[in-house]
């Protein structure tokens, strides 16, 4: 597992740049342009389980939703922030990406420190010591189980129309 | 118990006597903005929009804006998927290439009705606020969910106050405000939170208040919203939606607060937001002299007619420098055709400058006025990341209309206050 680190404020023309969003849709089109304008290492880099760990606002900007489809397609694991905008935030949501609002864990990182996750138990852990991290409400946690927002509207109706 | 804007617009839409910060509901938004990237929601749906059907036929409101006219097969080829969407399914509200950029539309053509929730699959979605409308963006994987659904989920966010104090001194502008108020609390100043402006906004015309509320989300907030005052009920008459149409919200007087901030407008100077973050602003006499390549007038941010008229009133009967490449983007059609009748149009290309289509052109990156590395545009778009205008080694800074205008004339930055 790789962590690929980086600032404050990386908005989403960062993550996949605007003048793609209208060519682009699908996971195989998004991914080679992943993180083109802030790290051209990244889209041939990246590494299903690898983490992201980085500081505040990540994802500000655009609504686009390719950055988040496409760090999900390529097996990102988790996103570990101090502070994430809250369209991003949603989009993470809604693909079923894991976001973990941590900053104290993103403080103690250093290039090279050891990094792992448990999801399950809200805990990350950086060079052996324990950070928690608030997990989403139920209700919402219930979005990404169901594989994702569209995954669990279909379900929802389903049943809806079956009640 | 006293209650913000955020909170009793949520509480009416959940159907609740009053709703905390932090809480979760479940709201029914009156209207779902999307653009463009229909093309891709629709993809997703065909066989739920067979299964299911589209929940409402007035439910999404289309707006063809963001590469208009198509640049590429691919481009024609999503906006004909759109086309085929409304078509197919009986969209009630769709506005095809021409119509303009679709925050502009929304409220020109009386869609934004106080005291409603308006979602879009845009981020400056937030720009309603304007006219006291709960208004955020989205995803679109979100906007596709609602297309079945009508429904989503918020939670109830804490709220920042703002009052305004006196009145702007021009050329100093809304623009010049809203950029002072970001550099002031960040990028990040307002994640999550709405932001309610009171005070002296009387003074303020709803093109100003647009303005000012498109910019909400450039410091992460939820929703950027104005009191419903005489000036955008006498706006909102004329747009079509008359008082009984609506049922204006507004926060109670002793409404609790996370933090409080009270800017004196007569005290603003000119300000630009340099590269590559909006935050990063500065007063203008700080980069004046750093020469331009291109100038970009117009966007949702700063298109309307009041911008156009304050940069005409700069240019007319002068020549723009022969080494600045000026575009104009009139926020829609309506704004095209008033200035072309008005003569302001005129006086623009005259002087030297490009009308653009009513569209969001250079400013996504994708199309018409793209940067070529070692550039730099002033523009009065609300971005200026990097990249932004499709070259990572090309340079942004954001200026209101009268800074662009000026600083198109002498070739480099200016302060508008210096040309006479």
């Amino acid at each position: 597992m790789k962590v690929w680190h980086y600032g404050d404020d990386i908005n989403t023309d960062l993550l996949f740049p605007g003048k793609y969003t209208y060519t682009c849709a699908t996971p195989d089109e998004i991914r080679p342009h992943l993180l083109e304008d802030l790290d051209a290492t990244f889209a041939q880099g990246v590494q299903p389980g690898d983490v992201l760990v980085v500081g505040r606002n990540f994802g500000c900007g655009s609504s686009r939703e390719q950055p988040v489809v496409g760090l999900k397609a390529v097996g990102v694991a988790a996103i570990v922030a101090k502070s994430f905008a809250r369209i991003f935030y949603r989009a993470a949501i809604n693909q079923g990406l894991l976001l973990i609002e941590c900053p104290a864990a993103v403080d103690a990182y250093r290039a090279g420190s050891t990094l792992s996750i448990d999801a399950a138990g809200g805990t990350i852990t950086v060079d052996g010591r324990a950070y928690s991290f608030p997990k989403l409400p139920p209700e919402i946690m219930a979005i990404g189980e169901a594989g994702g927002l569209l995954e669990y509207t279909r379900k929802k109706l389903r049943a809806q129309r079956a009640g | 118990m006293s209650q913000t804007f955020a909170q009793k617009v949520l509480a009416r839409a959940a159907g609740q006597p009053q709703v905390a910060v932090g809480q979760i509901v479940t709201v029914r938004p009156a209207h779902l903005l999307m653009h463009d990237n229909t093309a891709a929601i629709v993809g997703k749906l065909d066989k739920d929009l067979a299964e299911f059907g589209l929940v409402r036929r007035d439910l999404p409101i289309i707006v063809l804006d963001h590469v208009i006219p198509a640049s590429d097969e691919k481009t024609a080829t999503g906006h004909a998927k759109v086309r085929a969407f409304v078509e197919k399914h009986g969209v009630q509200n769709f506005f095809d290439v021409g119509e303009g950029i679709c925050h502009q539309v929304v409220i020109e053509k009386g869609f934004a009705r106080p005291g409603t929730i308006i979602v879009g699959s845009d981020s400056h979605t937030c720009s309603y606020g304007a006219v006291g409308v709960f208004a955020t963006g989205i995803d679109r994987t979100e906007a596709a969910a609602l297309l079945l659904t009508g429904e989503t989920w918020l939670k109830v966010p804490p709220t920042i106050r703002i009052t305004l104090r006196g009145r702007l001194s021009p050329p100093v502008s809304a623009k010049d405000l809203i950029l002072r108020i970001i550099g002031d609390i960040g990028a990040d100043g307002a994640d999550y939170a709405a932001v309610e402006f009171h005070g002296d906004v009387r003074h303020l015309t709803i093109a100003e208040r647009f303005t000012i509320a498109n910019m909400g989300v450039e410091m992460g907030a939820k929703i950027t919203v104005f009191p419903v005052d005489e000036v955008a009920t006498e706006y909102l008459f004329a747009a079509g939606v008359p008082r009984d149409r609506y049922e204006a919200v507004w926060a109670d007087p002793q409404a609790p607060y996370a933090r409080e901030l009270t800017y004196d407008l007569a005290a603003l100077e000119p300000v630009v937001a340099a590269p590559h973050t909006v935050d990063n602003v500065l007063p203008v006499g700080r980069v004046a002299g750093k020469r331009i390549h291109q100038a970009l007038l117009g966007t949702c941010t700063n298109g309307r007619l009041s911008d156009l008229h304050a940069a005409a009133a700069i240019l007319r009967g002068r020549k723009v420098s022969a080494k600045v490449r000026l575009l104009v983007l009139p926020a829609s059609r309506d704004v095209y055709t008033a200035a072309s009748r008005d003569g302001t149009l005129a006086a623009l290309t005259e002087a030297g400058a490009v009308i653009l289509p009513p569209g969001c052109g250079p400013c996504l990156g994708a199309h018409q006025g793209i940067l070529a590395p070692g550039e730099v545009c002033l523009s009065t778009s609300n971005r200026n990341f990097k990249g932004r205008m499709g070259c990572k080694e090309g340079e942004i800074y954001l200026a209101s209309p009268a800074t662009v205008a000026a600083s198109a004339l002498r070739g480099e930055i200016t302060d508008p206050r210096t040309v006479g």
